[in-house]
């Protein structure tokens, strides 16, 4: 048994196009990584930044966020609104000491399986090397 | 009967917060007619061993404001809650963090650095930084310890109500005062405030919240009609609770988010971001590059009173 780290990934996925493009890496037998735990919702705009910071807090290593490529969002603009958000919350949270690395945006389309698979295998990697998250609340004082 | 006995204190907070009861004008009367003040450092000589000497739960009110930073204020927290039946934390800082919670960005060891060592105003050749243990010729001096993390009231002590505000406006401590007399206070946990949102509350003009250019407040010369936002001037009004009586928005200042998060929200900082974002209309890499730059501070200016509330809590600290 290797020791290495194995990091724990949250993925929100777009019901639309991402989700269905990690299903088709599954029905494909196309290989990733198994740290990555996906969490379905209805589009990448859905994704509270409450969401991602709640994951961090309740002990992930990462967050991935995955939608629809710019233009394509089936609510028309909900993409760009996590476009938007997402590199604003990751400026905040290099604020707060947390890595870029740990949380990344991605268009994954419906017939992107392979990918899919691309991106949990990169982020794992990426992940791997920053290493566990702890956020190590308190100091002296909890 | 005997009047009920009231407590205040103060631990990391400006002194605003006492204030804002003495600005209660001459109503000050009506609630010196209706309680007994047993514990006031600001205003009143009396002492700590005046409060351990008294029985537990002799206190009826407790208004507690200000952040918890040193063991001194953790000690007094703890030495009020036994003595207290009904603890308030009273104003932002007691509640969320408020302004001294953004030393959560930094630890102990960075502070004394700064404020010590480095400020450029300093003149201290000896390098000297506050100890907890002193030794002089007349003996040891003691100091209270500083803490990494400043914490709230609630993550001390259990609390009974949440008075937000900085400083709480004067109707709310009036009207905490009168559900105390009356014996109408709500169920424990409850903030005495409003359940809407600040926004909610404006009566600005608000039209369409489509924006291309964040701007800060002396860079325009705003509209005071006109919602903040729409104008580009960051407005924490979305994202805070109401109750305030808009007080910096009639100032023609956008709210700052002192009443912290509204029912329904755990992080306030995160909630505004979003809201931010979303009304940001850009959709390319340049424009999103573009917002980022703009919004200068992200967690001071979302987290202003709310840091050690938020669930993030603080900076991270690569400690064992």
């Amino acid at each position: 048994m290797s020791s290495q780290f194995e990091p724990r990934i949250v993925g929100f996925l777009c019901n639309w196009c991402s989700y269905s493009g990690a299903d088709l890496a599954g029905t494909s037998r196309v290989k990733y990584p198994p740290n990555i735990d996906i969490i379905r919702v209805m589009c990448s705009g859905r994704v509270d930044p409450q969401f991602v910071i709640r994951a961090f807090e309740k002990g992930a290593d990462g967050v991935l966020v995955c939608g629809c490529h710019p233009g394509d969002c089936h609510y028309a603009e909900g993409n760009y609104k996590a476009a938007r958000r997402i590199p604003l919350l990751k400026k905040m949270l290099s604020q707060m000491g947390i890595e870029e690395g740990r949380l990344r945006l991605e268009w994954v389309s419906a017939s992107e399986g392979e990918r899919f698979a691309t991106v949990v295998k990169d982020m794992t990697e990426q992940v791997r090397k920053l290493g566990p998250f702890r956020h190590n609340g308190g100091g002296t004082n909890g | 009967m005997a009047k009920p006995k009231m407590a205040l204190y103060w631990a990391a907070s400006c002194g605003g917060c006492d204030v804002a009861v003495l600005d209660t004008n001459e109503k000050i009367l009506d609630i010196a007619n209706l309680v007994d003040i047993v514990f006031w450092p600001i205003a009143l000589d009396f002492k700590y061993h005046h409060v351990e000497a008294m029985a537990d739960k002799s206190i009826d009110l407790c208004l507690f404001n200000g952040a918890v930073r040193n063991s001194e204020q953790e000690k007094i927290a703890r030495l009020l809650r036994n003595k207290s039946n009904v603890m308030i934390a009273f104003g932002s800082c007691a509640c969320f963090g408020g302004i001294p919670g953004l030393a959560n960005l930094t630890d102990r060891a960075g502070i004394l650095q700064t404020v010590y060592l480095e400020a450029p105003s300093n003149s201290n050749e000896q390098k000297t930084v506050p100890l907890t243990q002193t030794r002089v010729a007349e003996g040891e001096l003691e100091l209270p310890e500083l803490f990494d993390t400043v914490l709230t009231v609630e993550q001390v002590v259990p609390v009974e109500y949440f008075l937000p505000g900085c400083p709480p406006p004067v109707d709310l401590i009036l009207k905490l005062v009168d559900l105390y007399a009356t014996g109408k206070l709500p169920p424990p946990g409850a903030v005495v405030a409003s359940d809407k949102t600040c926004c909610d509350e404006c009566d600005r003009i608000k039209e369409d919240k489509k924006i291309t250019r964040i701007v800060r407040p002396h860079e325009i010369i705003s509209d005071p009609k006109k919602c903040f936002l729409e104008q580009g001037i960051i407005c924490c009004g979305p994202a805070t609770r109401g109750g305030c009586g808009m007080r910096c928005v009639k100032a023609n200042m956008p709210c700052r988010g002192c009443f912290g998060p509204p029912p329904g929200v755990i992080d306030q900082g995160a909630k505004m971001l979003s809201a931010l974002a979303s009304i940001y209309q850009v959709n390319d890499e340049e424009g999103v590059n573009r917002l980022i730059n703009e919004v200068l501070d992200p967690v001071g200016t979302f987290y202003r009173f709310g840091l050690p509330d938020s669930m993030l809590k603080r900076k991270r600290l690569h400690k064992a």
